[in-house]
């Protein structure tokens, strides 16, 4: 089936959930409502015409500049049995964004959320192992996220030497803890 | 209303830690020398028995998808070298043919097929490596010599070619980083003369259809079709389980469909099929393939009108506003790129789908209930590379 009869088969199905269509893009989507994801995922997977039986990808995209600010998971889906491929949309509030985990629709799903998480804070409710998955435990914040700032320690260590940092540094300063100094640059040795 | 059963959580299951006894929580890594890299795991165990497995990944984490953000789109290229160290012509590549894709370019024949050169030799040494560690794994040494040998050979063309032997840099956006140069043709003829008449039947004779390599791996580590394709593994792990699918067949890129060549399935000789031989074997015998586009592709670079490399490059690499979701075959199975550009000059999302990472995601349900040696074997089948796990 091509991207526009999976769209038409889905509206036909779900209605009002599915919310908007990507169908000229590149890679062509539907958006589905947050809420109804499960389900449309578990149609799209067992529905004998669409057969969507491979979740290639899923990725968050953060786009804090949008009117209104918006994060995006992308589901991109793929069929061993009739070899089309598809895509859905989930657009998210910034604010605690959060919706229902597909993991029991596909397995690989399991830590493709977690990444997402961790990496993004998008929380996927009824996941049953939500943890970090790339970062530390203890890892504070959400590097994905587009208004994500260095930390300037992490456990006492210097994680990023700011612009202030490098010039007290190279003004002779001596700054840092531990044995990780951060020791200025012999200039005059370099020729 | 439908909606998917819940998944349970093996490792916390509380029922299952009240009626057991006796059971030891065993860490394996990140340091052990047969987890291919930094991969930790935790292991349940009941004696020799793994009751629940529990990987632990991040120990390599270098912030690519970060790091793209934050250079321009040749600059991702280097960063994409390093995710799988083994096969780095395969991570470009696939960058490329994404941003490519983006900016609707369209490579000269001549560059497609100087790419496709490129991929197949980078393949034929990545699973040279995947299978020659893989013996070192399960207490073979010297095959491991045997084939980082013949790998030697290839990774000299590459350095011959772009100066490098590990991390390329060599597929940019448009064109490659360098033609080849005068007699690479005949030297790779001869590297793969060599490869078709003594190294691949050596390799079957001496590894794969030994009978003690058989009877240690036949029946380990079986992953079924449905598991496979729910937990998208690909590449030669999905062809282990006897799914004949191919992306250089089922979705040609580079005009890999004028090329005469098999696609190969696990056929589960001497045991259940999916098994760690399966899969392994699918790797051996994908390397014969490959020398078979090899010596087609070499033909036509002799006649073919050489054009410059770097003519379609763009100056500045600027894609126009959209995205796109582009996959290739490489080594280690499907590699996907979701790329979103805002139409600046640095992409505003990179995601990488990583084989090695989603192979990683089934871990745990083949180990459930095998022996800690074995463990080991699985580890190995899957052939992954922490660098591309965790970027």
């Amino acid at each position: 089936m091509d991207a526009k009869a999976i769209h038409e088969k889905l509206v036909a199905r779900f209605g009002e959930k599915i919310a908007g269509e990507g169908l000229a893009a590149a890679s062509p989507f539907a958006v589905v409502a947050p809420e109804a994801i499960a389900e449309v995922a578990l149609f799209c997977k067992s529905d004998p015409r669409l057969a969507f039986d491979n979740l290639m990808c899923l990725s968050g995209v953060d786009y804090p500049k949008e009117n209104p600010p918006r994060m995006e998971v992308a589901y991109h889906l793929y069929s061993y049995v009739h070899l089309h491929t598809f895509a859905l949309k989930v657009l998210l509030p910034r604010e605690n964004p959060a919706l229902p985990t597909v993991e029991g629709v596909w397995g690989v799903a399991n830590w493709h959320e977690r990444e997402c998480f961790d990496l993004l804070g998008i929380v996927f409710l009824g996941h049953s192992d939500l943890r970090r998955i790339l970062l530390p435990d203890d890892w504070e914040g959400h590097p994905l996220r587009k208004d994500w700032q260095d930390p300037e320690y992490y456990h006492g260590l210097h994680v990023k030497p700011t612009q202030q940092m490098a010039e007290r540094a190279l003004a002779g300063e001596k700054i840092g803890v531990g044995p990780f100094d951060f020791t200025p640059p012999n200039r005059s040795n370099q020729g | 209303m439908a909606t998917p059963e819940p998944v349970v959580n093996e490792w916390d299951r509380q029922d299952r830690q009240d009626l057991d006894t006796d059971e030891m929580v065993l860490n394996m890594g990140p340091q052990h020398p047969a987890t291919h890299g930094v991969l930790r795991l935790e292991l349940r165990t009941d004696g020799e028995v793994v009751k629940a497995a529990r990987p632990h990944i991040g120990y390599l984490h270098r912030c690519f998808e970060k790091h793209a953000e934050n250079v321009d789109y040749p600059g991702v290229l280097p960063y994409a070298d390093r995710m799988d160290y083994c096969a780095a012509m395969g991570n470009t590549l696939g960058f490329a043919l994404a941003v490519e894709k983006l900016h609707n370019l369209q490579v000269s024949p001549y560059v497609a097929t100087l790419r496709i050169v490129m991929a197949e030799l980078q393949r034929i040494a990545s699973h040279a490596v995947a299978v020659g560690t893989y013996t070192m794994d399960i207490g073979a040494f010297t095959p491991f010599l045997h084939l980082l040998r013949d790998r030697e050979k290839i990774l000299d063309l590459f350095e011959w070619t772009c100066g490098a032997r590990l991390l390329y840099n060599y597929n940019w956006i448009g064109g490659v980083s360098h033609d080849i140069p005068e007699g690479f043709v005949r030297a790779t003829r001869d590297l793969l003369r060599e490869f078709d008449s003594v190294t691949f039947p050596e390799l079957l004779d001496l590894i794969i259809h030994n009978r003690i390599f058989v009877k240690r791996l036949a029946s380990v580590g079986v992953c079924s079709k449905e598991l496979a394709i729910s937990h998208d593994l690909t590449g030669p792990n999905l062809r282990g389980s006897g799914v004949p699918r191919d992306l250089r067949k089922d979705e040609p890129y580079l005009g890999y469909e004028t090329y005469d060549f098999d696609v190969c399935v696990g056929q589960g000789q001497y045991g259940p099929l999916g098994s760690c031989f399966d899969r392994n074997w699918v790797r051996v015998v994908e390397m014969r393939e490959s020398s078979k586009i090899l010596h087609q592709a070499l033909d036509r670079l002799e006649k073919m009108e050489r054009t410059p490399v770097q003519e379609k490059c763009p100056k500045r690499v600027k894609p126009p506003k959209g995205e796109a979701y582009v996959r290739s075959e490489a080594p280690r199975g499907q590699l996907g790129y979701y790329v979103v550009s805002d139409g600046n000059i640095n992409p505003y999302r990179v995601k990488v789908k990583s084989p090695c990472f989603t192979a990683m995601s089934v871990f745990h349900h083949l180990a459930r209930g095998m022996m800690i040696a074995d463990i080991i074997a699985l580890i190995g089948s899957l052939d992954i590379v922490l660098g591309e796990i965790d970027r």
